[in-house]
């Protein structure tokens, strides 16, 4: 019996293969897209925790100097007075055809845990010179004269090696850059204070976390993800539906013949099981094509961006598969399960009735409406009283909720309006028509909202944040080079070298401190038209530059501005060793997650005294010429000057790469949508054959009917991505007003791209005309044998 | 002029035992007013005869024209604009746009043969007993009022020849009677040729002419 209700069951499959076809692609898409950006978060994610556990070595407390340069004296001293400490140096360097940073260790006092744990470590050889690098880092580097070997556990961009071959990479003279505490210390050590008071103990897993400054990006590639997901849902819905419907009667016959209601159930849901399996697993495979596809340029981004080091190419991670797998399992029975709960709701004999579409209902569409506007309503109380960024994220989905289940009202309305304008009868039926089979796309129309409205709102995002980001970058890499000095008399060589050559000089110079109870730092800003005329300030002071020149205040980044909720102007900053500083604007410090305060320079060297100087960013006219003239006749290797010209190229570079990712989610995005909305259309051209039939018989042409069946799809995609540019806005406002500045602390800007919009216009046209052509073609082709048997009395 | 003038009409099909000759070298005139019952068995091909007639469907050869103008030998769009301009067609069900209401269902065809006269629907409204309906959608009518309004929308064209194909078989013998009095009377009045199928002989009785339909051949009436 349960066979022969299997084999029933599934001959409905093979009748209706595009049907199938559109169920299993609408899962499989879900699944691809959804587990493809989950590919891509995971192994960033595992590129970080490598990178945090060497490079900060997250586990262990560390000894700091301010200057991040301590004496081999002071090392000595600690190392005298018992304290179990071990050297680390780190820098960048030239090896082979790449820069990479060199970090130095001495293997044999390295507190366990920190370090990359090697499997085989060839210690002697590790003595000797032999360096250890990601196998990406080797091929980057190339031949060289260096003995390096292959190690997954360094990050990218790393090469590991013992200190003393450390120093010589780096031409460092008598320092080391920080030193790590063993776990156990003796006892009754004397204290760091005694020892070497201008040297700092740093808790374990304190400092910049690259996790926390990617984030931003990770959201966004998750939240397109999800949304992504839930439209590949919504296509599943409606064709597991529709499946349903349509096999009624045969759900009826079998249990007529005696089979128990139980038994269907669970023949339908293993059915279900088995296409999710299929289907979720086909998705795998595409998903994971699609994250190797994006994984460098993703790569890039981060390693340009943030200097996260990530790896180029994905690893197959069998727990990803099972939890791409799940989410598909779960996905497929949120779909079915309405199709279920009916099936148990059905009495056994009752009549086939025609769907009733609830939505179709005028009641229906009143308490839809009505939701939609509670909805709103709180929305709006969230964006005026709402705090926290889980009151952001409950804004977030209340937006998009509204506006989805606005959207076949305001289209019902737009519809109406245009048929009581049509003159001619054939227009005037195309609205009311078009009205009347509303509630069969409505679905449909929802899920590329949803996508389009994602699209615009994160496009925007998207492009605000680069427009701002490289406004900003320009602004803030205003000198034309960049000169790092090795050390205070290399500085002190420098300044007097560079001072008859130059237009100006600015030192920079910075100590780490607490602000207003964060982890900051608090920098030195020469008074120079560099910064006054550049840097752009919100709530400033009046005279804010000369009060911040005569060392009245100071300007703190925006991070700190709204954390702490500062004011300009009435509240102050407690400084390290000087005391409360009035407060005289802010500044937009994009992308770092600390605090920061800018102090003027004569201030911080009275306050700081013997604080070295890290960089100096250097005006002249004639950059290739200085930068020349420091390499010949200063003698100053090329690693430590930075022409500003190839940074902010290679920025550029690195944002358009963002963009690529964005825009190969967009169109993807764009793509289950379309793919959705196909379903929708072939499911309604079968049903629609009786209204279409009567035009026909009074003179329309296949060809016209056929036509205007692309229209109308046309017409709707139009009037939906008109509806969905408010929404998409909005979207783009929540996310770079609210959810920004409470995940990461700074506000962007909202800019408008309208020929972004015009291209996105363009797409989802293409989408929209590529989902409504196979209806249309069929009709148009088989139309009329069709139509006739309308009237054959064969229904 | 002649209404519909059929000439040496053949049509098959194809089916799996071979090919089926359904109409067999039919020939058929109707004059302007007049109206003729087609009768015949199940299966005879009196459906076949009335689509390719308006055109729904190509023959295998002969002629037809309509009101002077050939059907045979013109495109899809021809056929269509023939359609529009000069046959009304009713069958037995799927007659009206489910998504206009009455009132625009019965003005849609002479709107689009540019012969729309509202006075004409008004009066056919009120002749037809729909001026209450006026505001509703067809799946808010009986199967008798639908009919009503499909013989009001072909009418209010104006058409030369009304082509029905068992207008009233879905409706009970009552109703059928009196929707088929209407249609007769009103075809009669303005000088419709009408061509009415139908399996009734009572009703075929009440049309000026009859023909039957056997073995894909025409013959009298048995
Ligand atoms: N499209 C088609 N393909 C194949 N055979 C067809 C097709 N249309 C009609 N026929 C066949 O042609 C014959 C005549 O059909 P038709 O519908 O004209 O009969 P009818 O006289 O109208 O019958 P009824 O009184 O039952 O309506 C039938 O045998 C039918 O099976
Ligand atoms: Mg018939």
């Amino acid at each position: 019996m349960i066979r022969t209700a299997l084999t029933a069951l599934l001959s409905h499959w093979l009748r209706n293969p595009v049907q199938l076809a559109m169920l299993l692609a609408g899962l499989a898409l879900a699944t691809a897209l959804w587990s493809g950006v989950q590919a891509l978060n995971a192994e960033a994610r595992a590129a970080y925790a490598t990178a945090e556990g060497l490079l900060s070595d997250g586990g262990t407390a560390q000894i700091e100097h301010p200057s991040g340069q301590i004496d081999l004296a002071q090392f000595v001293a600690l190392r005298r007075a018992g304290w179990q400490v071990s050297p680390v140096l780190e820098g960048r360097a030239e090896i082979g055809a790449t820069r990479v940073t060199v970090l130095g260790i001495e293997p044999l006092t390295a507190p366990a845990g920190t370090g990359p744990t090697l499997a085989e470590p060839d210690l002697e050889g590790f003595f000797e010179g032999l360096g250890y690098a990601h196998p990406q880092t080797l091929r980057e580097i190339g031949p060289t004269e260096m003995p390096l070997a292959p190690a997954e556990a360094v990050p990218v961009g790393t090469v590991l090696v013992d200190i003393r071959r450390a120093q010589r990479l780096l031409d460092a003279g008598l320092y080391i850059t920080r030193m790590t505490l063993a776990q156990e210390q003796p006892q009754g050590l004397a204290p760091l204070e005694s020892l070497a008071p201008d040297l700092r103990l740093v808790p374990p897993g304190d400092g910049a976390e690259l996790g926390g400054l990617t984030a931003s990006f990770h959201l966004n590639l998750t939240a397109f993800g999800l949304l992504a997901f839930a439209v590949g849902l919504f296509i599943v819905h409606s064709a597991v539906g529709l499946a349903f419907e349509q096999r009624r009667a045969m759900f009826r016959t079998l249990r007529a013949l005696g089979l128990p209601l139980r038994h269907l159930t669970a023949c339908l849901a293993t059915e279900m099981v088995v296409f999710a399996l299929i289907a979720g697993s086909a998705g795998l495979v595409l998903g994971y094509a699609l994250a190797a596809a994006l994984l460098p340029d993703v790569a890039l981004t981060l390693r340009g961006l943030y200097g996260a080091p990530v790896p180029g190419a994905l690893q197959f991670n069998p727990l990803w598969a099972l939890a791409g797998l799940g989410m598909t399992l779960a996905g497929t029975g949120l779909a079915g399960a309405q199709a279920l709960w009916r099936l148990w709701h059905m009495p056994p004999l009752a009549p086939a009735r025609p769907r009733a579409w609830a939505m179709a209902s005028r009641r229906a569409m009143r308490r839809q409406g009505l939701a939609a506007l509670a909805l709103a309503a709180m929305a709006l109380g969230l964006a005026l009283w709402g705090s926290g960024l889980l009151a952001g994220f409950a804004l977030l989905a209340a937006v998009l909720l509204a506006a989805a289940l606005a959207v076949p009202l305001l289209l019902a309305l737009i519809l109406r309006m245009a048929e009581r304008r049509a003159t001619t009868p054939v227009a005037e039926w195309f609205w009311a028509d078009s009205r009347q089979n509303l509630p069969r796309l409505s679905l449909a129309l929802m899920a590329l909202m949803l996508a389009l409205a994602a699209n615009i709102g994160v496009g925007t995002m998207v492009a605000s944040f680069r427009a701002t980001f490289i406004d900003w970058l320009d602004l803030r890499l205003v000198a034309e080079v960049n000169v790092m000095p090795r050390n205070s008399a290399e500085a002190a060589e420098l300044q007097a070298f560079l001072a008859p050559r130059t237009d100006a000089i600015l030192p920079m110079q910075r100590i780490d401190a607490t602000l207003a109870g964060q982890p900051g730092q608090v920098y030195a800003m020469k008074d120079h038209a560099t910064f006054r005329d550049n840097w752009p300030l919100f709530a400033p002071v009046p005279d804010v530059w000369d009060r911040l020149a005569a060392g009245e205040g100071v300007l703190v980044n925006e991070q700190l501005y709204r954390r702490a909720g500062l004011r300009a102007g009435s509240d102050t900053l407690d400084l390290p060793g000087i005391g409360a500083m009035p407060v005289l604007g802010a500044y937009p410090d994009y992308g770092n997650p600390l605090a920061q305060a800018v102090l003027a320079l004569e201030r911080f060297n009275a306050a700081y005294p013997d604080t070295p100087i890290r960089q100096f960013a250097i005006r002249t006219s004639d950059a290739p010429a200085l930068i020349a003239a420091l390499q010949d006749d200063f003698g100053l290797p090329q690693g430590q000057i930075t022409d500003q010209a190839q940074a902010k190229e290679l920025s550029m570079a690195i944002f358009e790469r963002t963009f690529l990712i964005t825009r190969a989610l967009n169109v993807l995005t764009l793509a289950v949508a379309a793919v959705a909305l196909f379903a929708a259309l072939v499911t309604l051209s079968g049903m629609r054959l009786a209204q279409l039939a009567p035009l026909w018989a009074l003179g329309l042409t296949a060809r016209e009917l056929a036509a205007l069946e692309l229209g109308r799809a046309l017409v709707l995609g139009a009037l939906t991505l008109l509806l969905a540019l408010p929404v998409g806005l909005a979207l783009a406002q929540v996310l770079l007003a609210i959810i920004n500045v409470q995940a990461f602390g700074w506000r962007l800007p909202l800019q408008l791209f309208p020929g972004d919009w015009a291209r996105l216009g363009l797409w989802a046209m293409l989408a929209v005309l590529a989902a409504a052509a196979l209806p249309a073609w069929r009709l148009w082709r088989r139309g009329p044998s069709q139509l006739l048997r309308v009237f054959a009395h064969e229904r | 002029m002649i209404a519909l003038d059929i000439q040496e009409l053949s049509k098959s099909f194809d089916s799996v035992e071979g090919r089926i000759p359904v109409l067999d070298s039919v020939s058929l005139q109707l004059q302007p007013g007049q109206s003729m019952a087609l009768t015949g068995e199940s299966g005879s091909g009196k459906s076949t005869l009335l689509h390719l007639a308006a055109g729904l469907e190509d023959p295998d050869a002969g002629q037809i024209s309509i009101a002077g103008e050939a059907l045979t030998g013109l495109g899809d769009t021809g056929r269509a604009a023939l359609r529009r301009a000069h046959i009304g067609l009713i069958f037995q069900q799927f007659n009206l746009i489910p998504s206009l209401t009455v009132a625009a269902n019965l003005a849609f065809q002479a709107r689009l043969a540019g012969r729309h006269d509202p006075a004409r629907i008004q009066t056919l409204a009120e002749r037809l007993g729909l001026g209450e309906l006026l505001a509703r959608y067809p799946e808010q009518l009986s199967g008798g009022q639908q009919q009503r309004v499909a013989i009001g929308r072909c009418l209010a064209a104006r058409p030369a020849l009304v082509l029905a194909d068992e207008p009233t078989g879905n409706l009970d013998e009552a109703t059928g009677d009196s929707v088929l009095d209407l249609m007769l009377e009103l075809t009669e009045a303005d000088g419709v040729a009408l061509l009415l199928v139908t399996h009734s002989p009572r009703l075929a009785a009440r049309c000026a002419a009859r023909v039957h339909l056997r073995a894909g051949r025409i013959g009298a009436v048995p």
